[in-house]
């Protein structure tokens, strides 16, 4: 085996990034390319579970935890410093540090597949609580005061680094959104191909193998745990930038149940199908929030039933299944 | 007399009453080939379990080449050279068979070294028709030889089988018993079995076990003749 091929599956996604990411600000007026931005960021954050989930193996029912980690350092860091780019930094270590933690005490405690869902969650549950009793004076960070369910306001937004007066407008916003998106695909993709990340899919495909070739497979899922903690936070930071505004809203049980629908709909043990999910989804979440006929929530908890019940596997595995079926046909000689 | 590579020290571990594995006392040289039999129960895969630290003894110790690794983590006790191919395969259900053997050579090898020995180990176990195919898919006496091969691909200096045979037609057992002996010309090799034939190919010398100890070890001729082995086996009158 040599180096090992790029698939053209991964090629394509690329190129299809590319060219949106180049091609939509011509296209598009400012407001729909706002909604693309914010798009973008989300995929980020459904790349992080993908990865965490569909590869590792980790139930993880809190993702949000370490996107609104990420969401509120940023806020902070931008509030108390003026100037973005410490602020981007930080809201990857920081919910990466906290993943760290808590992937330490989760999976050197071995505890099993269930108990890290009710944990995760529970953990962005808390997190949601704790920030929404944060109202008046008392809670504040350095100058920025973190407002409890009201959220940060007015938040400084992207600069360019080391230039605070000279601020991103929105189609630079774009470009950096997608440039970052691609990062993150292309960058999994290559961690994936790596000894590392084929070890980490081997310990989700059976952990006591690993153990008896001589793999930590504790370390393994702290690793994978801790990167999509960072890539959840860069996303939260994204987020942030893009309304100026952060709220208790982001460790919300709403946010959360969303990341899970948009992997469980794109795909699991995909990276392709959870942006695949994500835009889908947020495309008709906009779509029903235009209208009054049905309420957006129980749109999603009906997709969600129908998706776990009827395609379980998500858009894109089973296109592969309805794809091999077909070629199998054709390949039966005629009767 | 050198080092033995494997020792066991009054190994034991009760679960509640039932004390599965009592006082084992086991000494296995370099590169020998030692067969452990007894009847369903005995005690053999529990003892592979404590060998390998998937379970913690309560009392003894284990030595490998002379250093105490009792209670070491799995993973750790693999890095030290203990490879196992347990009773029912462990594998990666959707890598395929070369997944395996890269996985297992890769961890100690740089990456073209572990391309070589995948190739390699496919040749010598005879996966070629199967390297492709996803491990999931496969009957339970292919499953058993990937499972070996990805233990070899590992290259421990002991390996322990847990019935190799199990499930492969006469051939098939004809062509492990080979690949047993051939193995065993580089590394130290314990293999449980029920396959009284297989034994007879490859078997040196035999360790029985009984009801978590070990009742005797001996030459393979001396335990076919030995009334108490016939015993277990048969019932006390059985063979009369």
């Amino acid at each position: 085996m040599k180096l090992r091929r790029v698939s053209p599956g991964i090629v394509a996604t690329a190129a299809v990034m590319v060219a949106v990411g180049l091609g939509v600000p011509l296209v598009v007026d400012q407001f729909q390319l706002l909604q693309l931005t914010v798009f973008a960021s989300m995929c980020i954050l459904a790349l992080s579970l993908g990865v965490v989930w569909g590869y590792g193996g980790i139930l993880c029912f809190g993702q949000s935890a370490f996107f609104g980690l990420g969401a509120y350092t940023y806020a902070v860091t931008a509030v108390n410093l003026a100037e973005s780019t410490l602020a981007i930094l930080l809201s990857i270590v920081v919910p990466a540090v906290f993943a760290a933690l808590l992937g330490y005490f989760m999976f050197y405690g071995r505890l099993s597949d269930v108990y890290l869902g009710v944990i995760t969650l529970s953990v962005t549950l808390i997190f949601f609580n704790l920030m929404n009793s944060t109202a008046g004076d008392a809670y504040r960070i350095g100058t920025a005061r973190l407002n409890g369910f009201n959220g940060m306001p007015s938040l400084p937004t992207f600069n360019v680094p080391g230039n605070p007066g000279r601020l991103l407008d929105p189609t630079e916003t774009f470009y950096l959104v997608m440039a970052l998106l691609l990062s993150v695909y292309v960058g999994l993709h290559a961690l994936l191909a790596s000894h590392f990340g084929r070890v980490v899919v081997a310990v989700r495909e059976n952990e006591t193998r690993c153990e008896l070739l001589g793999y930590d497979v504790r370390l393994h899922k702290l690793l994978v745990f801790t990167l999509g903690g960072a890539i959840a936070g860069l996303a939260g930071s994204l987020f942030a930038n893009w309304g100026a505004f952060v709220s208790p809203n982001v460790f919300s049980l709403s946010t959360t149940s969303q990341i899970i629908i948009w992997v469980i709909v794109g795909g699991l043990g995909t990276l392709v199908g959870p942006i695949i999910g994500c835009v889908l989804m947020q495309y008709l979440a906009t779509e029903l929030g235009t209208q009054q006929l049905a309420n957006t929530s129980l749109m999603f908890g009906i997709i969600f039933l129908a998706f776990v019940l009827l395609v379980p596997r998500g858009i894109v595995p089973s296109l592969g299944v309805v794809r091999a079926r077909l070629s199998a046909v054709r390949a039966r000689p005629p009767a | 007399m050198t080092e033995p590579i494997l020792q066991t020290v009054g190994l034991s571990i009760r679960f509640g009453g039932v004390e599965a594995v009592r006082g084992v006392n086991l000494c296995l040289a370099e590169r020998e080939l030692r067969c452990l039999i007894g009847p369903n129960g005995a005690g053999k895969s529990t003892l592979f379990k404590l060998l390998t630290g998937q379970l913690q003894p309560t009392a003894g110790r284990i030595l490998f080449h002379g250093e105490d690794i009792t209670g070491d983590h799995t993973h750790a006790i693999a890095r030290r050279g203990i490879g196992i191919k347990t009773q029912v395969p462990n594998l990666f259900d959707s890598l395929t068979v070369r997944d395996h053997l890269w996985l297992a050579a890769r961890r100690t090898n740089s990456r073209p070294r572990a391309d070589a020995i995948t190739d390699e180990i496919i040749e010598r176990v005879g996966l070629g028709a199967i390297a492709g195919g996803m491990v999931g898919r496969l009957s339970h006496g292919l499953r058993q030889w990937v499972e070996l091969g990805t233990v070899l691909a590992g290259n421990p200096e002991l390996i322990l089988l847990d019935e190799p045979a199990a499930g492969m037609t006469h051939d098939e057992v004809a062509r492990t018993a080979e690949l047993v002996r051939e193995i065993n010309r580089t590394h130290a090799l314990i293999v449980v079995e029920h396959d009284m034939q297989f034994v007879r190919m490859i078997a040196r010398t035999v360790t029985v076990m009984h009801q978590g100890a070990v009742l005797v070890e001996d030459t393979m001729d001396q335990i076919l003749k030995n009334s108490a082995v016939r015993d277990i086996y048969l019932g006390k009158h059985g063979g009369a």
